[in-house]
């Protein structure tokens, strides 16, 4: 059983790093927008431009 | 057009040069509107930054001061096809959302930590029946009591700070038995792990806590989203005075900037900004929304008028005043400092429940420590059974009954055009017996429409429409609404006071007062003569017509008071205005029960007299004379078009033309409600399957952290039924 002193250390560890990282990523305002950063991967910038999608909206913007 | 716009107010200033401001905008609803708004912004000399809030449908700008300024960019923003207003941030969302975070990081911490404990407590569950040796069992402890107890202080302050406000108080609410039993938990197994027992209920303590803190979470989050979007709305709809400084000179101003003997000047078909005293000018305003009177009330210099009427024919200059005494607005705001003081405090259900449960479940582990004692038992066992029955009962399930339900109804009469302003508006309308209804802008819609008679002629509808969109005057408004071709006539001319005229197909056309037209007499007597409606006369090529403008129900008025009557609910109609406007509406709803020309006491006093015969009144209403009657009534509802003070008061604001979501607000609650009692039931079920274990001594950790995780997946789930059910059945 002596391979607990190891592993309870290290379980321990990974679970504090992920609540630091939770911590951090709340604190640096990465859930204050949940649904725009959903769509800010969408616009192809990489592409050349007739390959693009149409940027459009769908919506009518009255 | 040289009017400059002064939107100081909305614009936070650094020492650097440089200005922030956060704008509501409309009409985004893509990931191109993302980067149309952010690109086009960021072109712009002196913008440093433009960063979109999709979420909440909210820009932030910075901006360097000397190189451009805050109504440039909104021009901007106009220019690539947005509307966006300044916005200025309530506290009270600045509150919660601080809230938020803050119950964010609670519930991390406690999900950290149950995972942690849970990873050692199911070794130990697992080295209980296997060949763990004590000793590992004890370290296992420990270990679990390092995690739990430090989590435990942070996580559970939410709980523990309710817990103490209350009994200060001397109040009972569901936080006591919560933070009784998750202190009286940790304390037991800290020392159990000390005198090397084989049981700790650390896991039991801290999942308990992350359970109620996903409940209270989600509660907060869809409050908040509500709010954010409540709060775009009334930015967006917020309307600009033309103010006069002492040079005479026009300033453009937001109508919250607006000081007591400021100036202000107010053209025909403009909203009046704020209350006070005409000092220039005549003309006729609409008061609709402040009295509910439908007729056109002729003033001069001296009179007062109030904010929210619309000026409809001369141009006036008024002095904003704090409300005088004898003004309407201070005979409203008496009354409703009375109606606040009258309302009686109903308690909310979660609240009754928690005065009902916690001395229940307080005696019964007394009284299981007191029994074991009296069969022999050890005073050590005694006590650890009796707080084994204090964890078993600990309230996860019944604290997350409740706000389970009013997640799910919020969020579906969110989609419904229902925005609460308040979690316990739930349990109130589920209540309501009878429903109150104003007529002005409640029934009707709030803002007059064309009604012609059906012997016009539809291409005559259609070029007098089109005319309109040419014109400033409020008749000429409500019938621009109907044209379909939104392009207005070129070279049309507006004629202050009388009319527009323009040349159509070769022809000269006019709009307007029946002089301008040169009405025939016999057509002039016939369009008066219908009473309740203002005409506006319309000419082409010899031709004339007289289009009646009046107040229209609300297009599925009739089916929806239909409703309701067939669910045996009783309906009033308690209205400012004429009995001649209102009884006609009343027969078309099949209302019988009506009133007319009533003040706001009177009002009060119909609702009062209501109350007194046991009766729960659902008020809806939009005036500024309904503000105390919806103050006075158990619970209220306003169109998002009422006046400020008046949307104040109700418990819940519902959005567009249609009254259905009157009818959807009352059923979905009543379902909620009926929802809310079921797990309530569920949860004491559970305690009545359980408790008898507990009180056995039969109760292990183990058993503990199945009944509590399996109680509170049920209620969550019974609670999600309330979704599909009703949106099945719409």
């Amino acid at each position: 059983m002596n391979v607990l002193v190891f592993l309870v250390p290290v379980a321990l560890l990974l679970g504090l790093a992920g609540l630091v990282a939770f911590l951090w990523s709340l604190k640096s305002g990465q859930y204050d927008d949940l649904d725009g950063a959903a769509l800010r991967i969408l616009p192809d910038d990489d592409m050349p431009p007739d390959r693009r999608a149409d940027g459009s909206c769908s919506k009518p913007t009255s | 057009m040289a009017e400059a716009l002064d939107l100081s107010m909305f614009v936070e200033r650094n020492d650097a040069g440089t200005a922030h401001m956060t704008l509501a905008v409309e009409g985004v609803g893509c990931a191109g509107c993302i980067r149309k708004i952010e690109d086009g912004l960021s072109k712009l000399p002196g913008v440093i930054d433009a960063r979109l809030n999709f979420t909440q449908r909210r820009l932030a700008v910075d901006w360097r001061e000397d190189e451009i300024d805050a109504a440039r960019i909104i021009d901007a923003l106009e220019g690539i096809g947005y509307h966006a207003h300044p916005f200025a941030p309530e506290r009270v969302e600045a509150d919660e959302s601080a809230q938020a975070k803050w119950l964010l990081k609670c519930l991390a911490v406690a999900g950290f930590a149950a995972m942690n404990v849970m990873l050692l407590s199911i070794s130990v569950w697992a080295g209980n029946v296997s060949d763990m040796t004590a000793e590992t069992r004890d370290l296992f402890h420990w270990l679990s009591a390092l995690i739990a107890l430090p989590a435990a202080a942070y996580a559970g302050q939410p709980f523990f700070q309710s817990a103490v406000r209350a009994l200060r108080a001397r109040q009972l609410n569901m936080d006591v038995p919560i933070a009784l039993g998750v202190t009286l938990a940790l304390g037991l197994s800290l020392f159990e792990t000390a005198t090397h027992a084989a049981h700790a209920y650390f896991d039991s303590a801290i999942m308990l806590l992350f359970f109620l803190l996903c409940g209270r979470y989600l509660d907060l989050a869809m409050r908040r989203k509500t709010r954010v979007f409540a709060g775009n709305l009334a930015s967006l709809k917020a309307e600009f005075a033309h103010r006069l400084d002492a040079g005479g000179e026009l300033t453009q101003v937001p109508v919250a900037a607006l000081q007591p003997d400021d100036r202000v000047l107010v053209r025909p078909g403009e909203r009046v900004p704020a209350d006070g005293i005409l000092i220039n000018g005549r003309s006729e305003i609409d008061e609709s929304l402040v009295t509910g009177e439908t007729l056109h009330r002729a003033v001069g210099a001296g009179a007062t008028i109030y904010a929210g009427s619309i000026n409809v024919s001369g141009a006036l200059t008024m002095r904003v005043s704090a409300a005088g005494a004898g003004t309407l607005v201070e005979e409203v705001e008496r009354l409703l400092e009375k109606a606040t003081q009258a309302k009686s405090q109903t308690v909310r259900l979660a609240d009754r429940a928690a005065r009902l449960y916690a001395p229940l479940v307080h005696t019964t582990a007394a009284l299981t420590a007191i029994g074991w004692l009296i069969a022999g038992a050890s005073l050590h066992d005694a006590i650890v059974i009796a707080i084994a029955v204090l964890i078993i009962t600990c309230p996860c399930a019944i604290a997350l009954a409740i706000p389970a339900v009013q997640v799910v109804a919020a969020g579906m009469l969110f989609r419904s055009g229902v925005i609460l302003n308040g979690g316990d508006a739930i349990e109130r309308l589920a209540e309501a017996d009878t429903i109150v209804f104003d007529k002005t802008g409640t029934l009707t819609l709030p803002d007059p429409r064309a009604d012609p008679r059906a012997d016009i002629d539809r291409d005559v509808l259609e070029r007098a429409a089109r005319l309109a969109l040419s014109s400033r005057h409020p008749l000429a408004a409500a019938l621009a609404r109907q044209a379909r071709d939104r392009s207005p006539y070129p070279g049309a001319v507006e004629e202050p006071g009388q009319g527009v005229r323009a040349v159509i197909d070769g022809e000269q056309a006019r709009l307007g007062s029946a002089e301008f037209c040169g009405l025939a007499e016999g057509e002039r007597q016939t369009a008066a003569g219908e009473g309740d409606a203002s005409f506006i006369a319309f000419a082409h090529a010899g031709k004339t017509a007289a289009i009646a403008v009046r107040q229209v129900l609300r297009p599925d008025a009739i089916a929806v008071t239909k409703a309701l009557i067939d669910r045996g609910l009783r309906l009033i109609v308690l209205s400012g205005d004429r009995p001649t406007a209102v009884a006609p509406v009343a027969r078309r709803l099949g209302i019988a029960d009506w009133r007319a020309a009533l003040t706001p006491a009177e009002k009060i006093a119909a609702i009062a007299l209501l109350k007194s015969q046991g009766r729960r009144v659902l008020m809806v209403g939009d005036g500024l004379n309904d503000a105390p009657a919806l103050a006075a009534a158990h619970v209220s509802l306003s169109p998002i078009t009422a006046a400020h003070l008046t949307q104040a008061q109700a418990d819940a604001l519902f959005l567009g033309e249609h009254l259905r979501p009157v009818l959807r607000a009352v059923f979905v609650s009543r379902r909620a409600r009926a929802l809310m009692k079921q797990n309530l039931a569920l949860a004491a079920a559970y305690n009545v399957l359980a408790v008898p274990l507990a009180i056995a001594g039969l109760v292990t950790p183990l058993i503990a952290a199945v009944a509590m995780s399996g109680s509170s997946l049920l209620v969550t789930l019974n609670a999600l039924r309330a979704r599909l059910g009703l949106e099945s059945g719409r």
